[in-house]
């Protein structure tokens, strides 16, 4: 990977990562955008969306509700299309390490954030007495603040990791054992538990919804059956 | 019930204090407070949580009161909307045009704030469960369908954030715009049919599209347009060409279904205990592991 492509996905992970909550949260930073916009800046839009579409089958657990900690997917997905359009096309183990590497991402992603409020608390305090006394540059200058770390904090992150993992991803798929149909069948069956699970989660408290979804299966397998 | 106009607001929509005097905003203000209001989470934070966002939507509207920008009012009413505040992003916006048409019509300042608490717990459960747990889910879907058939990534891309975001930009729009018009009599908009019947009928639409969408992904993802299709005609007897390559792919369907839906059963009995998400992590870094450590 070049260095006009790390910065490139940097600047697109900052602009991404600023999306998941602070501005404009039009979402943007879900896996399959952002995955697909990363593998598509490395030539390869199709390997981006099949990491983003896996990705976005696991992020169907995690809510952005609140206060609540939960994994920041738009850099990360810009981590995972990347690695993944960088690999995708001959190794076996490819999707595996995309899809790893965009959750670990994720992890410490959340992390950041987690940080990121704790920050703009303190800066909050520091305020108060501004606040308090109906001071519009307060006011502005914390969301201005706010929003520019975040920003600094999802290019940090996409950056970070990318110099991380792409070394990493590239020696381990020189020595990946496991077959492509194999490396596959585990991705999928993670991500498919995953988003089986979350749906249970979202839909099993709606009346019916179990024969809503035995309908929406059965017209699923005649799809498959019929393309 | 005291019979104040900001708690009965909230709790009994069906006697909504008088109207508020007619005032109007120019389309300015209400175009700076809607682009605002997209920044609203800005400066989120564990102490104001959405408080401070809250005071800079509304700041465009509080420059209308007596004294401009500067004035004693305005500063009072801005240091009032940046204080704690928590409610759901988008249905914000009802707060922000509710709050604004509150200290425009210059309501007392102990009723405004007794609103403004009332305001929050309605504002996020309502916005949780109709977008969190709704229309992004319900987008998301509707985009892997249509990954799974195959569409190009611009396709899919469009499918998913023009969904989205007619839902997102038009809930926020209309937030905006309802929370203005009504003021304090703002609750009985929480009670349309949309907010109160709009998530259950989403969930069953997301529970339809979850049973077109995992086949049709798991298709496309673990052997593009082959596996499912010759897990058909093993099971109709019709091997032809590559018959064993054919009953390979076919195994690996019911293999990874099998293992999908014990993964599932793991999760849910789990009741939350662990998250779907890192236990993926787990699964796929020790696969990684065992693969690399192998050779």
């Amino acid at each position: 990977m070049s260095a006009a492509e790390l910065v490139m996905l940097s600047v697109l992970g900052a602009l991404l990562g600023l999306d998941v909550v602070s501005f404009p949260q039009a979402m943007f930073s879900r896996p399959l955008v952002a995955a697909t916009a990363a593998g598509a800046a490395l030539g390869n839009p199709a390997l981006g969306l099949t990491a983003g579409a896996v990705l976005e089958l696991i992020a169907l657990d995690t809510l952005p509700v609140g206060a609540s900690r939960y994994p920041e997917w738009g850099s990360a997905s810009v981590v995972g299309g990347a690695l993944f359009a960088t690999f995708g096309n001959a190794p076996a183990g490819a999707l595996v390490l995309a899809v790893t590497g965009a959750l670990a991402t994720a992890w410490a992603g959340g992390w950041t954030m987690f940080a990121l409020r704790q920050l703009n608390g303190q800066w909050a305090r520091r305020a108060l007495p501004a606040l308090d006394a109906g001071s519009p540059h307060a006011v502005m200058g914390l969301q201005m603040l706010g929003m520019t770390a975040d920003l600094i904090r999802g290019g940090l992150l996409t950056l970070v990791a990318l110099l991380v993992l792409v070394p990493v991803a590239a020696r381990l798929v020189l020595h990946w054992h496991a077959g492509d149909l194999v490396s596959h069948m585990m991705v999928v069956a993670c991500a498919v538990a995953v988003a089986i699970s979350a749906m249970w989660k979202l839909v099993h408290g709606a009346t019916h919804a179990k024969w809503f979804a035995l309908a929406g299966l059965l017209v699923g397998l005649i799809a498959v059956r019929s393309r | 019930m005291t019979g104040d106009p900001a708690t009965s607001a909230m709790s009994q929509p069906s006697a909504p204090p008088p109207a508020p005097t007619a005032r109007s905003l120019p389309l300015h203000t209400f175009v700076t407070m809607f682009v605002r209001l997209l920044a609203i989470q800005g400066s989120w934070n564990y102490e104001l949580l959405l408080g401070t966002g809250i005071g800079f939507c509304t700041e465009p509207a509080l420059r209308r009161l007596p004294g401009g920008k500067g004035g004693a009012s305005y500063r009072q009413a801005l240091a009032r909307q940046s204080r704690y505040f928590n409610a759901h992003p988008y249905l914000a916006a009802v707060a922000v045009g509710a709050l604004s048409r509150a200290e425009i019509d210059e309501v007392p300042p102990a009723q405004i704030e007794r609103f403004r608490t009332a305001l929050c717990g309605p504002l996020g459960s309502v916005g949780d469960r109709l977008v969190w747990a709704g229309w992004l889910p319900f987008s998301s879907l509707l985009a892997l369908v249509a990954f799974g058939f195959e569409a190009s990534p611009v396709i899919v891309l469009l499918i998913f954030l023009g969904v989205y975001n007619v839902g997102h930009l038009g809930l926020r729009a209309w937030g905006l715009i309802v929370g203005w018009r009504r003021g304090l009599r703002v609750a009985s908009a929480l009670a349309n049919p949309v907010m109160r019947q709009g998530p259950l009928h989403i969930a069953r639409m997301n529970a339809f599209l979850a049973g077109i969408a995992l086949p049709l992904s798991l298709a496309r993802v673990l052997d593009p347009g082959k596996a499912l299709p010759a897990l058909f005609d093993l099971f109709s007897g019709n091997r032809p060409l590559g018959g064993l390559l054919k009953i390979r792919l076919a195994l690996a369907v019911p293999v990874t279904l099998l293992a999908a839906l014990m993964g599932a059963a793991v999760l849910v009995s789990g009741h939350g205990r662990f998250e779907g998400w890192r236990a993926a992590l787990l699964m796929l870094g020790l696969f990684a592991l065992y693969s690399v450590v192998r050779s």
